[in-house]
């Protein structure tokens, strides 16, 4: 069906397409209309989610842990404070290897209090051994939660799949659902592995462990992160095919011969497409690198794109305070410093707090990586 | 009536082995519950916290019913995210059994840092029993004060000093509150009632709501008495009515435990060295004196909530 949906409604939708056994949610802006939306689901009937509309995002997710570990598919929404909040579960969900999926409509963190969007939140979680999807359109946002189910699932890890505050979750979008079975056919039934109700077999969920075992639990969830990738490939080929809807978990665009190229994440993606569109009119060679999948970090994918472009800018829309540039273009940096010959790579952060990132601003962005020339370590765009 | 003999022939679910110090009051606390439970399936959550790192430190387990354990603060809301699987289990056909979901965590994890998330837990009617196994200061971090810790107590963050005599509040009711969340059951114990313990149990898992009960349980290491003295200090802790043993249900109280002669506090006091400082001074005796009328205003109190909203007292 095509419908005319904000990105709050379109993961609604797509929550109520997946039918999740149980929801445990709390509201906040950007993300508060899911919860509100899924309610009315709730409400009407079309859902059999078992729905727990709870005190604080901190019970939100433990109630989604506690579901999980019933082997229950399970899902999640927040934002800003709301994830800041959830921090501690984060890891707990990881921890446990529970296929909790999140959906995040991504906000700047207080102080000071603001509501609009930036990565803040997301990036702050990048270390809690989430799955991390940030999405350019609502429509990624939509194919994108509902992969992110299968994903989890077969992963055994929880995913959290961002769209931008605002510039995504409030604005409407054209986009192409998928039917209520097509949905259900391509998720199938969860393959828990384990399940607490079930009492005949009891079995102990996390245990307290000391210097002798700790290690080799996290050992093997980051061995289990690692092998999510060719889970992520897998599931998002299987959804291309089903849907003719395909997301590279790295895209080129335009970057054939490119003399300069900016990493990106999220919606000014497609405000960067603009500005390279005009710039390869103008006969500039400049692409856009798209990074649909933060973690687990593709590195070898990164490092293979971005050899073949001399000068690069890595756009961060979240300072890592004090950091050695922001948070992508330190670890972009990372990934090339085994190349013999090393690109330039430049950091920019952009749209804090829903600061307005216009295809001027990313013009200029693309002029001065071309120039090769800049004297600041990182670049604040658009900031008086 | 619940006889000893019929709960002895139930299973010990709760298996020995595990690393709590000799005379802890909380393992036997947990032994009689899910001796008490049965034949009932249960599932259950705990609080981080003495329990939980005396019961299952990987690869051992001394839980012999399904557990799990995420965070300190999250006892109630991981027992809500476990109930609503279990409803959505229900309803879908996939389980028959009927089962319980039990929640356990210590005076820390309940009256202070996981208030919110009981208090959501029990608002929303998620039909479980939460157990708060009571030793009266955080016990795990090395016997930090909790506000379930009673005024005068010599804790390593309430410590009696020089100008400071020990805990300088009393502790929080938290019977009041949880029974201002209209439960469906709520009731305090200890552990040297086993009967009166095993029966609260059955009477909170029968329950067709959310039910609560507050288990005092000392702690040798903590309050620092002879681990030969747990249950002694327990049944003292009722007979000095220091810790009433009564329930909530249906609006009404009960006390059900009126001791024969009401002891003074300081045969409760006096075993502890928590309470070791008071003796012996002028200042010390008028903290005690303070614990007494604080303990003898709670008992006159409850005693008018049960004349006023009460059958009469059944005398145990
Ligand atoms: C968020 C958080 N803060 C602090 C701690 C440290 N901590 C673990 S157990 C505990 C105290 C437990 O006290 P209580 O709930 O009374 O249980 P007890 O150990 O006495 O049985 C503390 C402070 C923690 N695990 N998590």
């Amino acid at each position: 069906m095509i419908l005319a949906k904000t990105g709050n409604e379109a993961l609604a939708y797509a929550m109520k397409q997946i039918n999740p056994d149980v929801v445990a949610a709390y509201p906040i802006t950007p993300s508060t209309e899911i919860v509100q939306l899924f309610s009315n689901y709730v409400a009407d009937g079309e859902v059999d989610t078992e729905f727990v509309p709870v005190e604080s995002e901190h019970s939100a997710m433990t109630a989604c842990i506690g579901a999980a570990a019933c082997g229950r598919r399970v899902m999640t929404a927040t934002a800003s404070q709301g994830l800041a909040l959830m921090h501690e579960m984060l890891f707990i969900a990881a921890g446990l290897r529970l296929p909790i999926v999140m959906a995040v409509a991504s906000r700047s963190l207080s102080s000071p209090l603001n509501i609009h969007g930036d990565h803040s939140d997301s990036v702050a979680s990048r270390d809690s051994g989430w799955l991390q999807f940030f999405c350019e359109t609502v429509q990624e946002g939509y194919d994108t939660l509902i992969m992110a189910v299968k994903i989890a699932e077969r992963a055994y890890l929880p995913a959290i799949v961002a769209i931008d505050g605002f510039i995504l979750s409030h604005c409407q979008e054209r986009i192409e659902t998928l039917e209520d079975r097509a949905v259900r056919e391509f998720l199938g039934q969860p393959k828990p592995n384990y399940n607490l109700l079930d009492w005949r077999n009891p079995i102990l969920v996390g245990p307290a462990t000391l210097q002798d075992y700790y290690f080799e639990f996290k050992r093997s969830e980051i061995e289990g992160m690692r092998r999510a990738l060719p889970v992520i490939e897998e599931v998002q080929q299987e959804f291309g095919q089903r849907f003719g809807r395909y997301y590279p978990v790295l895209e080129e665009y335009r970057c054939e011969d490119a003399e300069a190229v900016l990493v990106v994440m999220g919606s000014a993606c497609g405000t960067c497409r603009v500005a390279v569109d005009q710039l390869r009119a103008e006969g500039r060679k400049v692409g856009l690198v798209k990074l649909r999948v933060f973690r687990p970090l593709v590195h070898n994918l990164l490092r293979t794109s971005l050899a073949k472009f001399p000068k690069i800018g890595v756009m961060d829309r979240v300072d890592a305070v004090n950091s050695y540039g922001g948070p992508l273009f330190t670890e972009i940096t990372s990934v090339l410093y085994d190349l013999p010959e090393r690109p330039k790579v430049f950091s920019y952060v952009y749209g804090l707090g829903g600061r307005e990132f216009s295809p001027e601003d990313a013009r200029m962005v693309y002029e001065q990586v071309l120039s090769g020339k800049k004297d600041e370590l990182v670049t604040y765009v658009g900031v008086r | 009536m619940l006889k000893l003999q019929d709960l002895a022939k139930n299973q010990e679910l709760f298996s020995h082995g595990h690393r709590a110090c000799a005379g802890c009051g909380e393992a036997l606390a947990v032994r009689q519950i899910l001796l008490a439970a049965q034949p009932r399936p249960v599932v259950t959550t705990m609080a981080t916290g003495c329990l939980e790192i005396f019961s299952s430190i990987y690869p051992h387990s001394a839980w012999q019913v399904p557990m799990i354990h995420t965070a300190f603060e999250t006892a109630a809301s991981t027992a809500a995210g476990v109930e609503a699987a279990y409803r959505f289990a229900k309803k879908k056909g996939l389980i028959q059994d009927d089962i319980r979901v039990i929640a356990f965590a210590g005076d820390g994890g309940t009256y202070d840092i996981g208030l919110q998330a009981l208090s959501g837990a029990l608002e929303r009617r998620h039909r479980f029993l939460y157990v708060c196994t009571n030793n009266e200061a955080y016990m795990n971090t090395g016997i930090q004060r909790s506000s379930a810790t009673p005024y005068g107590a010599d804790t390593t963050t309430s410590p009696a000093g020089r100008v400071l005599p020990g805990k300088v509040q009393h502790r929080k009711n938290i019977m009041e509150i949880v029974i201002a969340h209209d439960v469906a059951y709520a009731a305090q114990t200890t552990v040297f009632f086993w009967r009166d313990l095993a029966t609260k149990v059955q009477k909170a898992l029968d329950a067709p709501g959310p039910s609560f009960l507050n288990v005092l349980v000392p702690c040798p290491l903590g309050w620092r008495h002879l681990p030969s003295e747990t249950v002694r200090l327990s049944r003292l802790a009722a007979d000095t009515c220091y810790w009433p043993l009564y329930e909530y249900e249906n609006g009404r109280y009960k006390v059900n435990y009126t001791p024969t002669k009401k002891l003074p506090l300081e045969e409760f006091l006096k075993p502890q060295g928590r309470f070791r400082h008071l003796f012996g001074s002028e200042a010390g005796q008028q903290v005690i004196a303070e614990l007494q009328r604080y303990v003898d205003e709670q008992w006159e109190l409850l005693l008018r909530k049960q004349a006023l909203f009460g059958e009469e007292s059944a005398k145990a």
